[in-house]
């Protein structure tokens, strides 16, 4: 377990649900009750230093429970070391708390993942959709969206 | 056109309709729109460009005003998102016009079997013309002005009157 994970897990212990370093890469599956401190203390504390959201994505393990996962990719200039933060949600309540308010620059990430996945980030300042139009269907990426499935167009009834 | 030229020099004469007149000057004056979206769109730049020379035909002025153009080149993949913007820019376009659908992606959503392309123009504009290739080359884009220019020459009713296709 690297000194990321150490800092992580001593400050945090019950939230985490497990943790691994394949390949050096640290990662820590965590609750989602408290992520948001989880992502405050991982950018605010001296020997951490997350200062950079490299990026944030969703991901759809249909046939799993929980069905959903977030995950945040962090990365430190200044210590130079990355981690990544992975949170699992239920289908029936795909919510989890914006990180807006620590790195404003994951506002379009979650707009992303709540595009394509239906992920609700509640406290979002502007919780649209980003890549699809506002009247689309569904979600995309969800793995059950039919593949033949077509869109309303504004050309004549078939 | 039936032309009948005096043997001794006098001025002759043609008979001719006010349709085929009027015909035969707006076959030889197509302004194309070209609603380039992808890489059909540097094809059409090579169509336009000197080697290939469109304006031998009469279709090289380039009007990006849908109020002046006669021809919609829509060359590039339309997806759901601009199939709405298309569909406003055809509509701008004044009577009579045409349009030619250049690429697979234009016509049939290509290889782009997916959530977000448009499954083919024609499922919101009528098509005069299809051309066929990925991207076809500017040949393609030749003959589709010409099959353009033997519509307008003929009278043969354009896609718009037998639109849309059940």
């Amino acid at each position: 377990m690297g000194l990321v994970l150490e800092k992580l897990a001593a400050r945090f212990g019950p939230e985490i649900a497990a943790t691994h370093s394949n390949f050096g890469d640290d990662t820590a599956l965590v609750r989602r009750e408290r992520i948001v401190e989880i992502l405050t203390f991982l950018r605010d504390d001296p020997g951490l230093l997350f200062d950079f959201a490299m990026d944030l994505t969703g991901v759809d393990y249909l046939g799993e429970e929980p069905r959903f996962e977030v995950v945040y990719h962090l990365y430190s200039l200044r210590m130079n070391h990355r981690v990544r933060i992975k949170v699992r949600l239920h289908e029936d309540d795909p919510v989890i708390d914006s990180a807006v308010s620590v790195w404003s620059g994951i506002n379009w990430y979650e707009r992303e993942a709540y595009d394509m996945y239906g992920i609700v980030f509640r406290g979002h300042p502007n919780l649209t959709r980003i890549l699809m139009y506002e009247g689309f269907q569904g979600h995309p990426l969800r793995k059950d969206y039919p593949k033949a499935k077509r869109q309303p167009t504004i050309g004549p009834e078939e | 056109m039936a032309v009948n030229r005096a043997r001794d020099g006098a001025p002759g004469y043609a008979l001719t309709t006010l349709e085929s007149m009027v015909a035969w000057g707006r076959k030889y004056s197509l302004f194309p729109l070209t609603f380039a979206t992808a890489c059909c769109g540097i094809e059409v730049m090579g169509a336009l460009g000197t080697h290939y020379d469109l304006s031998r035909f009469g279709a090289e002025v380039v009007r990006f005003s849908p109020r002046q153009a006669d021809v919609l080149l829509v060359a590039g993949t339309i997806n759901y998102k601009m199939a709405p913007v298309l569909r406003r820019i055809y509509d701008q376009m004044l009577e009579p016009k045409w349009v030619i659908s250049m690429g697979v992606c234009a016509s049939s959503g290509g290889f782009y079997n997916n959530y977000t392309v448009l499954q083919g123009i024609d499922k919101i504009m009528p098509v005069d013309v299809y051309i066929p290739g990925c991207p076809p080359n500017p040949e393609g884009i030749i003959d589709a002005v010409v099959q353009i220019q033997k519509i307008i020459e003929t009278g043969a009713p354009r896609a718009a009157e037998r639109w849309p296709i059940k």
